[in-house]
């Protein structure tokens, strides 16, 4: 027998290529694929007096239709960096997170916090290794021994190591704010405003960003705080009318009931007190 | 012709008070033509857990058959059963193995937790995306009439019986105006203590 799959096989780490014969085959029969869900996106980063700041929108597309109005783009990487994540969601997503894993690790084994840095090179040697078919574009920063640090990572494996970036079909517009607005070593509150306009104009001119902007800011100390939302840039309208229907609208043609049995976790028998 | 649309189809799954609702048409097409009235694509992984799988039917079957043999595992090195959550990661992570090679489905997760009972729903795209909205997910041919069903008809916090009534109608306005699902529909409300599964009466067409 050609292949004998054993139950007890524990399935090797990494990609399976079990399926692309046949998927090959069903595109040659004039079957097209579908598309991935991307994250369209605008993804900015800023490096400010005291640390780093990253922001991203949340609108998260499948061709044209928007997915998910919420979805977060900067992504934990370590207690003292983060990622924002372009491109395909599910290539970003993993991506950010396989190299979480192999940080907290290194952290182990070394006895201190990661620089930013080595998470850029574990990226970067990733990437580069599937020659941009994981097609992620990463705004790396955070905060380490050596100060703030902030990269741009592109979907092949170049990095560039900046003082602000943007990345994503948002990315133009985004740039053009902080041209205009950008001076070394801002203040905190002046940072914020900027990173919050770059990622609004990213918002309201691309139509593959929107909702909200979320930002993460890195400090001093290695500080992180989390904002999500900053800034509610596109709130849901009011419904006007009442569309809900009465019960019984819908016509049934059976209906079962199965009761869950609830799992008894503990059970304590209290005995009678002897009061002789 | 798209190899999602191939086979047809469609599910949805809603948020509730302290509910959810999973719901999918009946449909099993080989392009144009309709070979099955009865091939439901919600599957119950746990007692408060159901996963709906829409794309080409072929993977469909295939993908619930892993992850029951992944849930098993699971619930016999724990001992305890999955959370949803969980079970979300356990998805996500068998189809971005087939990163480069997928299988065509795009799975709707709905359920309970098992310890707080909180309502759970989640959705991915086909190579494992996670994407966990407070309101309602759609996958399938009809998504974009799904997406705009659900928009006006979901509320936040109804009742089962509610519940039941939008989910349903929502997916029965939605496959009306698609040719690849329909043929009728089946619909679970997942509540603490039990479980409700009604099948409703659609046009055939």
């Amino acid at each position: 027998m050609a292949t004998t799959v054993s139950c007890l096989e524990v399935p090797k780490g990494g990609f399976s290529f079990d399926n692309c014969a046949r998927n090959a085959r069903l595109e040659e029969r004039g079957l097209t694929r579908p598309k991935f869900r991307k994250t369209g996106t605008t993804i900015v980063g800023l490096v400010f007096e005291d640390g780093v700041i990253l922001g991203a929108d949340t609108r998260a597309t499948e061709d044209t239709i928007v997915a998910d109005k919420n979805c977060s783009k900067i992504h934990y990487i370590a207690p003292n960096i983060y990622c924002c994540g372009a491109g395909t969601a599910a290539d970003t997503e993993k991506t950010t997170e396989m190299i979480s894993s192999n940080l907290q690790l290194h952290r182990y084994r070394t006895g201190r916090p990661n620089r930013v840095a080595t998470a850029n090179r574990m990226l970067k040697q990733y990437l580069y290794r599937y020659q941009g078919y994981v097609s992620a574009a990463l705004v790396l920063g955070g905060v380490d021994c050596n100060g703030p640090h902030l990269y741009s990572i592109h979907p092949h494996g170049s990095t560039d190591k900046l003082p602000y970036v943007t990345m994503g079909s948002g990315s133009l517009a985004a740039m053009a704010t902080f041209e205009a607005g950008y001076k070394a070593n801002m203040k905190k509150a002046d940072a914020m405003q900027l990173v919050r306009d770059a990622v609004a104009a990213g918002i309201f001119n691309d139509l593959g960003s929107g909702s909200n902007v979320d930002l993460c800011i890195i400090g001093k100390d290695m500080k992180v705080e989390y904002l999500r939302p900053f800034d509610v840039a596109n709130k849901k309208g009011v419904r006007q009318g009442n569309y809900s229907y009465k019960p019984g609208t819908t016509a049934v043609l059976s209906k079962s009931i199965k009761q869950i049995k609830y799992d008894i976790v503990s059970e304590s028998v209290q005995e009678d007190m002897d009061t002789s | 012709m798209s190899i999602m649309s191939y086979n047809g189809g469609a599910a949805i799954a809603m948020k509730g008070k302290n509910c959810v609702a999973i719901a999918s048409d009946l449909r099993f097409g080989i392009q144009a033509q309709t070979v099955g009235m009865d091939f439901e694509k919600v599957f119950p992984m746990s007692d408060r857990l159901y996963l709906g799988l829409t794309g080409l039917a072929t993977d469909v079957q295939t993908v619930v058959q892993k992850l029951a043999f992944q849930l098993k595992l699971y619930e016999l090195r724990e001992n305890r059963p999955i959370s949803p959550k969980t079970f979300l990661s356990v998805v996500s992570n068998v189809l971005y193995e087939k990163r480069f090679g997928p299988y065509f489905i795009e799975p709707v997760i709905a359920g309970l937790d098992p310890k707080t009972s909180e309502p759970f729903i989640a959705s991915c795209d086909l190579i494992g995306c996670p994407m966990e909205p407070e309101d309602f997910v759609v996958t399938g041919t009809c998504a974009v009439q799904m997406y705009g069903m659900c928009e006006a008809l979901w509320q936040p916090d109804m009742e089962p019986d509610q519940l039941f009534e939008c989910v349903s109608q929502a997916l029965l306005n939605s496959v009306d105006r698609d040719a690849g699902s329909g043929w009728g529909a089946v619909v679970h409300i997942v509540e603490a203590d039990k479980v409700t599964t009604r099948r409703l009466k659609a046009r055939m067409d």
